[in-house]
């Protein structure tokens, strides 16, 4: 696995560890891939110890605890604890239905810094249809009430779509109500099955602009007091996202069974192969591993990207919308207005259906 | 002038639960870890946080600075203000 020749690439600054796929909730716009790993598949806790040592050693600074639930695994404390005697900034991404005063204590105790509590929505009845998984409202509420009375810094997460874009303001409301210190307003990314449900989920540009205005209103009114991180959704924007800050950049994804992934999505990029922790140490597939030098930089950029002035900005966007939408991930992300396939772009603006169709939800049993 | 926008050299800053300064021996850098970011602390930021630790007033950790680096007290009051002021705004400090 050596790329001989190449500079060395500067050290990155997170970790996501998807320390399962398996999830109570089975949101139609989940970021895990299309191809759920098995939980027979999941790597062993000594194995996730050994990476969060390599992981430290090169100079990762956040690990974010992720999945599916990671809740649902037994030894996250422990993976907690350990990453904290490392000096690794722990964070814990959660849907927040497992988390009861003692599996939150054993947390805290563990020294984890900080939880992102996700809602599917502001109104219950809504939330719980989105994330299909009845009663689901409560648990969250009662999260976010455990985790404020135990001091650790709670953000709220929002992925925002055309079936509950109206009420972001509500969302605002619920993040100051239950003592958030943050709220990401996060519109919907189209890849996997977010791409699979596209037209139930990509709101159209008035609902977009109601979003913004609803964010600006409140970053008046919170101030310093809330941090506010609005995600856009790239469809309406002029220029592609930076993803990840480009690939193998700043960023790497550990998958459920120890895939290391240059973004959440980069398995639906066929024809790679995805190194894994089990078989090289983490900074050898950082460095050396084709799959991580395979768009790092600029040379491997098609034009319009290799001639344009914002090639170091955006990084010539996104492969797996490129692959989504071009059918190619060698291309221009087709969401910049110069990319020769843009046109799929507005395709799919156009040609959203006024109804939104029926979620197809995120479960093994609809997995590909 | 002991005072900027309400702070005073007898507030006592502290790090904000869930922040905090961390020197990365890697990159052979001071950053500031925060929820969902890490910044990188500039020469300044990480001398002035070095000294926090809840209990020293800002005023002791002017004098401390004003010790180390032999600067006219002035130019750290001012620096040190302007700099907790910023830290406190950004939810990296907190002061009493």
């Amino acid at each position: 696995m050596t790329t001989s020749g190449a500079p060395k690439a500067p050290a990155p600054m997170s970790l996501l560890a998807e320390l399962t796929h398996r999830c109570p909730l089975q949101c139609p716009y989940c970021s895990n891939p299309l191809q759920l790993d098995p939980r027979a598949g999941e790597l062993d806790t000594q194995t996730w110890m050994r990476v969060l040592d390599e992981a430290a050693a090169m100079g990762i600074l956040q690990i974010h605890f992720s999945g599916g639930e990671p809740m649902a695994r037994p030894d996250l404390a422990d993976l907690v604890r350990h990453a904290v005697s490392l000096g690794l900034y722990t964070n814990l991404i959660t849907s927040g239905v497992l988390l009861n005063a003692d599996t939150l204590k054993r947390l805290s105790e563990a020294g984890l810094d900080h939880i992102q509590l996700s809602f599917q929505d502001a109104d219950a009845q809504e939330g719980e249809r989105i994330g299909g998984m009845a009663g689901a409202h409560a648990k969250k509420l009662e999260a976010a009430r455990l985790i404020v009375e135990d001091g650790l810094p709670l953000t709220l997460n929002f992925v925002i779509h055309r079936q509950n874009a109206e009420r972001v303001p509500a969302m605002l409301d619920l993040a100051e109500q239950l003592g958030a210190r943050r709220v990401e307003i996060a519109h919907t990314q189209y890849y996997g099955w977010g791409l699979l449900n596209r037209d139930a989920l990509l709101p159209d540009r008035a609902q977009l602009e109601a979003t913004e205005k609803a964010v600006a209103e409140a970053r008046t009114r919170f101030g310093n007091r809330i941090a506010i991180d609005f995600v856009t959704p790239d469809y309406y924007a002029e220029r592609p996202k930076p993803c990840m800050g480009g690939w193998g950049q700043r960023f790497l994804n550990i998958s459920p069974s120890g895939k290391v992934l240059p973004c959440h999505a980069a398995e639906s990029i066929p024809g790679l192969t995805f190194p894994s922790v089990t078989e090289h140490s983490l900074d050898s597939i950082w460095q050396d591993s084709p799959l991580f030098n395979l768009y790092r930089g600029t040379d491997w950029m098609p034009e319009p990207c290799q001639s344009c002035a914002f090639k170091e900005d955006d990084r010539g966007g996104c492969r797996c919308q490129a692959l989504a939408l071009a059918g190619n991930a060698d291309a221009t992300d087709p969401v910049c207005h110069r990319a020769p396939a843009h046109e799929r772009v507005e395709q799919a603006i156009t040609e959203r259906p006024i109804t939104p169709p029926a979620f197809q939800y995120r479960r093994y049993s609809n997995a590909v | 002038m002991t005072s900027l926008a309400g702070i005073t050299e007898g507030n006592v800053p502290r790090f904000v639960r869930g922040t905090r300064l961390q020197y990365d021996r890697v990159r052979e850098q001071w950053f500031v870890q925060a929820p969902e970011r890490a910044f990188l602390a500039d020469a300044v930021a990480a001398e002035i946080l070095q000294l926090v630790n809840g209990k020293h007033s800002l005023g002791q950790i002017i004098d401390q600075l004003t010790e180390k680096f032999s600067a006219p007290r002035d130019v750290i009051v001012q620096d040190v203000l302007s700099m907790t002021q910023e830290l406190a705004d950004k939810q990296v400090l907190l002061l009493a």
